[in-house]
């Protein structure tokens, strides 16, 4: 929450600094003293935490771009030669930045799921969630970027099919598809040019996401974080100053993320992994199963739940530009699911369908389960997935009777005496 | 003195800054959007010759052409049948697709290759760019006897063309020509 400033320099170099540039008062006023919903729960520590993974991330990237060599004849033994087998921790710095990039989707799944269960994209914060859209969407291309960069039969083929979604504009302009990805590629197919330039692209894309970051939490600061009961700060005796109170909550937190994290690291460092990038890349032959990374298998079996490239291709995009409309999709005046018993389950469903939809992605195209062609189950969870923001969100806002929601954050956290009290 | 709503030397100044501003954008832009299509030695790569007499009836060999694969299928007097009694009007896409032959060729057949034995493609199939497999009386792949791609499950037939969905378009015919009985030019 924006306020006034209660910063006051102490000494006679902070008093100087701060009349030529404030940026000691700004530090503190946006993490120090800043005043945060005294009932934030677990669930709102992942902003912390996914800016700590962007700094993992970016800080090992650098390392390995040190040894790294972008070339389609030595990148894939530059990576699992060099990198993995001679560089000093070279092995432990890749398993970071590999196993780093699972951990950061998942850590932004888990934050886009509280906002989206919270109500966090409502007035007057649809400039946050909009922002952050466009993280997710570069953390996407970012990702998809340094899939390529180990040259693996993976990566090399990732590449093809994704580049190749524009050649659906083809079927609405003839060859302009087909120049666009020669465009892309630097050549007539996925090579040495287009390994260049997606390193070269890898390595920005990060600093433009740390830029959107700083956009995103200057524009949460502006009306202050939501909370779990979704309703306004209504004054002081609702609110913690973010130092020592969140700072040490995030602090917790971070560390049992760390823990988790570097589990997967020491232990399980090819979990998130395919086998098949461990074959050099090769153009003549196509790996029988082609599965992106999990963050990517919902849109994935989108995709592939429509028989018709163009349509397929469209139905991809449209369930990722809906996420910038959420905001105005939503009818209702209320903010949390705690107090929305028809959106919780919807919700819920939702949350599960994302998963069904993971599946059938990480699937063969033609597996059936239990007699069900999963083709199918995709293709309902794809008709679910639009549906949801595109019918039920605003439908919902007007046919359901929300829950009475609290007079104030300090009465349900303190009690009705105490709140009083704060108040006199 | 000039009000504000007529317009002035002025505002006809400001108009014609701006825009050959814009265009001196527009042109600076151009190397900077240009540098991304293929260099010129990668285009003075995309011709090949390839001599094809070892390959034997009902056997398909895999060559490298503009850094996709090349399929080159010596067909069996029962496929070259079976693809020629398909009619046109069955079939997904109904353009030859075939670089020799005019945008409007149906896909008939005859017009698919230069003999009728040598049915020469490229391997990318046409939804998203993965090579599909070839189908074979001992290891059949499909339905159609010609490939499968096992990507998103398109199938195409002993003429390359596509039967069965996702893919939108028969795989691409390259422009090639014969120069011996058994050695072809292709690009």
């Amino acid at each position: 929450m924006a306020g006034h400033s209660t910063y006051v320099p102490r000494t006679a170099f902070s008093r100087w600094l701060d009349e030529r540039l404030p940026i000691i008062r700004m530090m503190n006023d946006s993490f120090t003293t800043f005043p945060t919903p005294r009932n934030l729960n677990f669930w709102y520590t992942f902003g912390g935490i996914l800016t700590f993974m962007l700094v993992v991330q970016i800080v090992t990237g650098i390392v390995l771009a040190m040894h790294y060599v972008p070339n389609a004849g030595l990148a894939f033994n530059s990576v699992e030669g060099r990198i993995m087998r001679e560089v000093n921790y070279g092995w432990l710095i890749r398993y970071i930045h590999s196993n780093g990039a699972s951990m950061f989707f998942l850590a932004v799944y888990i934050h886009m799921f509280r906002g989206l269960y919270y109500g966090s994209y409502k007035a007057p914060r649809e400039v946050i969630w909009i922002l952050g859209v466009f993280i997710y969407l570069l953390m996407m291309a970012t990702a998809f970027f340094g899939y390529v960069l180990p040259w693996g039969q993976m990566s090399f083929w990732g590449a093809t099919v994704i580049t190749s979604l524009f050649s659906a504009i083809d079927q609405v302009v003839p060859h302009l598809g087909t120049a666009i990805t020669q465009w892309l590629w630097g050549g007539f197919a996925v090579d040495d040019a287009t390994l260049n330039r997606f390193f070269s692209l890898h390595y920005l894309l990060p600093f433009v996401i740390t830029g959107v970051v700083g956009l995103h939490v200057w524009a949460l600061h502006v009306p202050g974080n939501n909370n779990p009961l979704g309703i306004d700060v209504k004054g002081p005796q609702d609110t913690l100053p973010f130092h020592p109170y969140y700072t040490v909550k995030d602090a917790f937190y971070l560390a049992l993320f760390v823990i988790f994290f570097a589990a997967f690291v020491f232990y399980a460092p090819n979990f998130f992994g395919n086998p098949d990038n461990y074959t050099q890349a090769n153009p003549l032959v196509t790996p029988t199963d082609i599965v992106p990374e999990w963050y990517l298998l919902p849109f994935y079996a989108m995709l592939r739940s429509i028989p018709q490239k163009l349509i397929g291709v469209l139905v991809l995009v449209a369930s990722l530009v809906t996420l910038l409309f959420i905001p105005w999709l939503d009818t209702s005046k209320v903010r949390s699911c705690r107090f929305r018993p028809m959106m919780k389950q919807l919700f819920w469903l939702f949350a599960a369908d994302c998963v069904l939809l993971g599946y059938c992605g990480a699937q063969t195209v033609d597996a059936v389960r239990f007699g069900i062609p999963l083709l199918w189950l995709a293709r309902i969870g794809t008709a679910y997935y639009l549906a949801f923001f595109w019918v039920l969100m605003p439908l919902v806002g007007w046919l359901e009777r929300p829950k009475k929601v609290p007079d104030s954050i300090a009465k349900p956290v303190t009690g009705n005496k105490s709140a009083a009290g704060v108040k006199a | 003195m000039a009000t504000a709503t007529q317009t002035t030397r002025r505002d006809f100044l400001y108009v014609a800054t701006g825009a050959v501003g814009a265009v001196g954008v527009a042109f600076t832009a151009w190397p900077f959007i240009d540098q991304m299509n293929p260099t010129s030695a990668v285009l003075a790569m995309s011709s090949m010759e390839a001599d094809i007499a070892a390959i034997q009836p009902g056997q398909q060999v895999v060559f490298k052409w503009r850094g996709h694969p090349l399929f080159v299928r010596r067909r069996t007097p029962k496929e070259i049948a079976e693809a020629r009694a398909v009619p046109v009007s069955q079939l997904i896409d109904p353009l030859a697709r075939n670089a020799n032959l005019p945008d409007s060729a149906p896909a008939t057949d005859a017009n698919r290759e230069i003999k009728p034995e040598w049915i020469i493609v490229v391997g990318v199939c046409t939804h998203l760019g993965c090579t599909p497999t070839v189908s074979t009386p001992q290891s059949p792949q499909g339905e159609y006897g010609g490939w499968l791609c096992h990507c998103h499950g398109s199938q195409y037939d002993v003429a390359g063309r596509v039967r069965k969905g996702p893919a939108p378009q028969n795989l691409a015919v390259p422009p090639y020509s014969f120069i011996g009985p058994t050695k072809i030019k292709v690009g």
